[in-house]
Parts: C-alpha cells; sequence; structure tokens
C-alpha cells in the first residue's frame, strides 16, 4: 500500500479549518435481536441464533423488540433529544453479503430521537457542546470473514464466509451535526465525545459498551476548510475506528492526509476510509454512496413507533444522574486529579471505587488497589476485576494498613489470599500469619543480634552516616520475614546508636 | 414524460448487481418509463390535504416482549446456502464491491 504524505499538523492548521462530525454506534444489550426472539450473544457458534426473519427467507415477518425501543428511548433522552411523537422504520437497499435480505431495516427521514446536544469537557478545561442531529434504530449486519490472500483483509481475499449470529442485532446509530471551530483540538474532541457517548450508554445499561468487542463503533468524518472560505470541503468518513486513542489519531491522521494533497493543489475523494489500528492509517474504501442509492422506502412490514409522552416521561424519570456530572461530584469529593480520575473511569471501575470508599476505605486507597494490585491480577488472570474480590474486603484491606497491622508488602499478600478464596483480609492474615511484628521486644533482639554480625554500623551512625543503618534495617526485615514495619525498625536502630 | 433513461437504468442495475445486456437495458427503460408515468397519475389526484400512506392500516406500536425463542439449527439456517465452509455460507470475493 503506498504511503500516504502527510502534512505537519500545526502547518494544516495554519491553513485549514477541521470540521468534524460523528457517527456512534451503540449496539445494545437486549436478550433478543432487533425484529425477531433469537438471542442477542456474543461469541457463540456461527449461524446458531437464525431465523427466517433474520436471514431474510420467504415469509419472515420482522416484530419489534419493545426493549429495544425503550433502551433507545433512554439514550435519546440522556443525549438530550427529543422523542419523536410518531416514527417510522424504513428500508435502505443495498446488496452486499452481511445482510441477505439485500436491505437493512433501518430509520430514514423519521429518527425515533433528535435535537440534542452533549458538553464535553477537554484537559485543556475548553468545553465544547457537540449538537446531536439524530439518534436512529436500525440492525446490525452479519460478521464477514476474508479468507484466503496474504492479508486476511478484504483486498487480496479469494473468497468470504458470512455469520448472520449478529445480523438482526438492534443498534443505535447517533449522527451529530457538524462540528466546526475544533481548531487545533479537533482529534482529542473526537476522543472525548466517543468517551462521554460511552460513559452514557454504560450508565444506563443499554449496552455492554466495550469498544474492543465492537458492542461502540465510530465512524469519523473529517474535512477541511481553507482560511478565509465559507464552503465546507469535501469530507471522508474513516470506519473502523474502535477505541477512544484510535478515534483521536484516525482524526488527526486525516487532517494531516488532506491537507497535504489540498496543499500540492490536489482535490479530496469523498469515499469511505478504514482505520488501519496497526500501522495507525487510513486506506480508500469504497466511494460514498449518495442516500438516493439505498433507494430508502417505508417497511412495510412494520407498523409505526408513536410512543406515548406518558412512556417517554416515564423513562425519563428512570435516567441515572448524567455521568459527566457524576464525574464531576465524584471527582471533586475525592480529590483526584483529572488523569487519575480518568485511570478509574476508563478502568470501569467507577461504581466499585465508589463502593469501597462507601465501606469506608479513603478514595485514594480505593483507587490504589482497584487500578493497580487488582487490575494487575485481573489481566494475569484473564477475568474482570470486579469479580476477584469484594468492595468491602478492599476497604478492610485498606483499614488493616491505616493501623499498621499490615504494611503494603503484607497488604498484596493478604490480597492473593482473598483472591484466592481464602477468606476476608482479616481471616488471610490470621490463616497465613501475616501481622507486622509490633512487638519492639523481638525487634529489638533481631537488632542486636544483626548489630553483632556488623560490628562497625553504630560508630558509622554515631559519626553521622546515618545510611549505614539500610544494612541493619535491611537484616532486620530478613530475620522477620518483611512482616516488621521498616520504620519502626530505623526509628529502633537509630535509638540504639544514640545510647 | 418520465425522467427514466437508459443510464439511469444501467446505474440501477448496477447497484442490483445485476447484468444486463444492452437490448434488456432499452426495453427496460421503455417499460419502467411506462410504470412510473402510470404512477405519476396517482400524483394528480393527491392534493396537499392528502398525506403520504405507508400503512393502510390504522395500527401502531405493534411490540414483541424481549424473550429468546428458538432459533433454527445451524443445519436449517445452511440448509439454503449456495455453498458453504464449516458452519458458515461461503460467498465471493467482494474485493469489486467493495473498491
Amino acid at each position: 500500500m503506498a504511503k500516504d504524505k502527510l502534512l505537519d499538523f500545526d502547518k494544516a492548521l495554519e491553513l485549514f479549518e477541521p470540521v468534524l462530525g460523528f457517527e456512534v454506534h451503540v449496539e445494545l444489550n437486549t436478550k433478543t435481536k432487533m425484529f425477531c426472539g433469537c438471542a442477542n450473544a456474543f461469541g457463540e457458534g456461527a449461524n446458531t441464533n437464525t431465523c427466517p426473519t433474520c436471514l431474510g427467507l420467504p415469509g419472515g415477518l420482522p416484530q419489534v423488540n419493545r426493549k429495544a425501543i425503550e433502551s433507545s428511548i433512554r439514550l435519546g433522552l440522556a443525549l438530550g433529544c427529543e422523542i419523536a411523537e410518531n416514527c417510522r422504520f424504513a428500508r435502505k437497499n443495498y446488496f452486499y453479503p452481511d445482510t441477505s435480505k439485500n436491505f437493512q431495516t433501518s430509520q430514514y427521514d423519521e429518527p425515533i430521537a433528535f435535537d440534542g446536544s452533549l458538553t464535553l469537557e477537554l484537559e485543556s478545561g475548553r468545553e465544547v457542546t457537540v449538537l446531536i442531529e439524530r439518534a436512529h434504530m436500525e440492525e446490525d449486519a452479519g460478521k464477514l470473514t476474508h479468507m484466503g490472500g496474504a492479508t486476511g483483509r478484504i483486498q487480496g481475499a479469494d473468497y468470504s464466509l458470512v455469520d448472520f449470529n449478529r445480523g438482526g442485532v438492534p443498534l443505535v446509530e447517533i449522527v451529530t451535526k457538524i462540528i466546526e471551530g475544533a481548531e487545533a483540538d479537533a482529534p482529542e474532541i473526537g476522543r472525548a465525545y466517543v468517551s462521554a457517548v460511552r460513559d452514557i450508554v454504560r450508565a444506563l445499561g443499554v449496552s455492554n459498551a466495550r469498544m474492543e468487542e465492537g458492542n461502540i463503533r465510530c465512524d469519523a468524518n473529517v474535512s477541511l476548510r481553507r482560511r478565509g472560505e465559507t464552503k465546507l470541503g469535501t469530507r471522508t468518513e474513516t470506519k473502523n475506528v474502535n477505541s477512544l486513542r484510535s478515534v483521536e489519531r484516525a482524526v488527526r491522521y486525516e487532517i494531516q492526509r488532506q491537507a497535504a494533497i489540498l496543499e500540492a493543489g490536489g482535490s479530496i475523494t469523498q469515499e469511505t476510509r478504514h482505520w488501519h489500528e496497526d500501522s495507525g492509517t487510513t486506506s480508500a474504501g469504497r466511494p460514498k454512496s449518495d442516500a438516493d442509492d439505498y433507494r430508502y422506502f417505508p417497511e412495510p412490514d412494520l407498523v409505526p413507533v408513536a410512543p406515548s409522552r406518558d412512556w417517554v416521561e416515564e423513562l425519563r424519570a428512570s435516567l441515572p444522574e448524567p455521568p459527566a456530572e457524576r464525574n464531576a461530584r465524584l471527582r471533586d469529593a475525592w480529590g483526584f486529579t483529572k488523569l487519575e480520575f480518568q485511570d478509574v473511569v476508563n478502568g470501569e471501575l467507577l461504581d466499585i471505587v465508589e463502593q469501597t470508599v462507601a465501606a469506608g476505605a479513603s478514595p485514594a486507597d480505593a483507587r490504589k488497589w482497584w487500578t493497580g494490585e487488582l487490575t494487575r491480577i485481573a489481566n494475569a488472570q484473564g477475568v474482570g476485576v470486579a469479580t476477584l474480590v469484594a468492595p468491602t474486603d478492599v476497604a478492610q484491606l485498606s483499614a488493616l494498613v491505616a493501623s499498621g497491622d499490615l504494611t503494603d508488602r503484607l497488604a498484596r499478600q493478604a490480597l492473593e489470599g482473598v483472591v484466592a478464596g481464602e477468606g476476608s483480609p482479616a481471616e488471610v492474615v490470621e490463616k497465613r500469619g501475616l501481622k507486622v511484628v509490633s512487638d519492639d521486644g523481638a525487634l529489638i533482639a533481631a537488632i542486636d543480634e544483626a548489630l553483632a554480625a556488623q560490628p562497625d554500623v553504630l560508630e558509622k551512625i554515631k559519626d553521622g552516616k546515618v545510611q549505614a543503618a539500610g544494612a541493619v534495617i535491611g537484616a532486620v526485615m530478613k530475620a522477620m520475614k518483611g512482616q516488621a514495619d521498616a520504620a519502626r525498625v530505623r526509628e529502633l536502630v537509630l535509638e540504639r546508636a544514640a545510647q | 414524460m418520465s425522467e427514466i433513461s437508459t443510464d439511469l437504468v444501467r446505474h440501477l442495475a448496477g447497484l442490483a448487481r445485476i447484468d444486463l445486456s444492452e437490448a434488456e437495458l432499452e426495453s427496460l427503460t421503455g417499460e419502467l418509463a411506462k410504470i412510473v408515468d402510470s404512477i405519476a397519475k396517482v400524483s394528480e389526484v393527491a392534493t396537499p390535504d392528502v398525506v403520504a400512506t405507508s400503512h393502510p392500516i390504522p395500527l401502531q406500536n405493534v411490540f414483541r416482549d424481549d424473550e429468546v425463542r428458538p432459533s433454527l439449527t445451524v443445519e436449517q439456517a445452511l440448509s439454503g446456502a449456495p455453498e458453504r465452509e464449516g458452519d458458515r455460507f461461503k460467498v465471493a470475493a467482494i474485493l469489486d464491491e467493495e473498491q
């Protein structure tokens, strides 16, 4: 693949104004598909969850999943949207093997939700409000696997295999209005926007919200407008951008790529582009079809959806605290830096840290254990961190350290025991005999022994070489099998030298 | 007169992945033009106070509960497949369409 020429980012911004737009697809976590009773499940055997309706066989008749409508309305409300009093599904006609019906059931000119907004706070503190054009319901397509060829990509494939388990799974597609004035923040705005949508979806519980599993997928539209001009430039739509970091990188890449072409006197082709995570580049996909080419028409097999205002208000009342507000409230209460807080959010640990704090741990301790040692163990074992221990276990552990019963090192050992199912932290400490030796008599005996082995140490300390105490402290800690408070040992050694 | 041209029919055939000969394009252009003209007569009687109808029956909000129902077996699902590999449908390389 020929390498794209890129213009320096700062130079690109000097010459052009980036204009953005995002389409985010959210896969809902309903039990069944959008229009049939097949299970909406991830990672099962190929083509095990299909029926005449989602395979598009003759006689199949779609039936709308009430829960999917409810989730769509809740998501629309959380994005500050109006909810349509009446809307319809439409057929989007296209011929591609990821749908065997030759159309996708979607919504066209009558989305269920429209005219919303989402305010983002950037690292710099700058606030940007992104206007939401619409959020509409549609169904996912089947999964294609390209076989043969060298790369496993579409290019060079000999044939493709289709698994329709994902075909018909409910999606909500959220479309922004064009975002102007992003300037050098454009890549960060992309990331912050998708992150905000993810947080909302997660708080609502309407999706599993794992980008790496494709539950949230982002298409990034980027165009450049030469400074001083008013007409929008030609845009490209970069698909397959499936992590927050990729959104940022893809927007930056497209700005630099388009700027280089325009600066060399070329023009941008309106097309979809594919994002390649490994190389951090985009490559041309198909030329973008006009909406006309999809020959949208109202789905004759489905009747209109007209959510009553009572239902909408009932759902509005069920909305959780908006994630942005909750985040601001908790960050403030916990006194975390933005980075520390983001660590917790990105690790999906917000709820569990909150529960741990409620169980009595300090916010700093709760964060340290969950994002540190526990996340490390979870990654090593390939399990979810929340399944390892209970928030109350972490709170108890944290209390044992605070009271001086455990050192950090002993606490990690105790935690291992809790993870291994040996009981609560206190029980593990008891069973494994992990308690810090706080009996000064035992410590002094060990110190005397160490001093006898290293007779010159006391003289050195008396001469002001306090660091000489290190060798004795090390020997005592070793003799105590680490179950001593090093700071207390140091105190005792220095006291001894002062005698 | 309708605006159906041979080029438009060729474009539509391309979108639908139907390979048409020049003779077929010619005859279909004429036939589609007649159909469009006939349907256009409807708009002569449709006044602005007649709302476009997508569904003749005044029904709305017909929903299904979110409960799993049995799916087809893999064998049933694949029984009509022209080609298969393992438990998946096998289709021709789609390189052309993607570019």
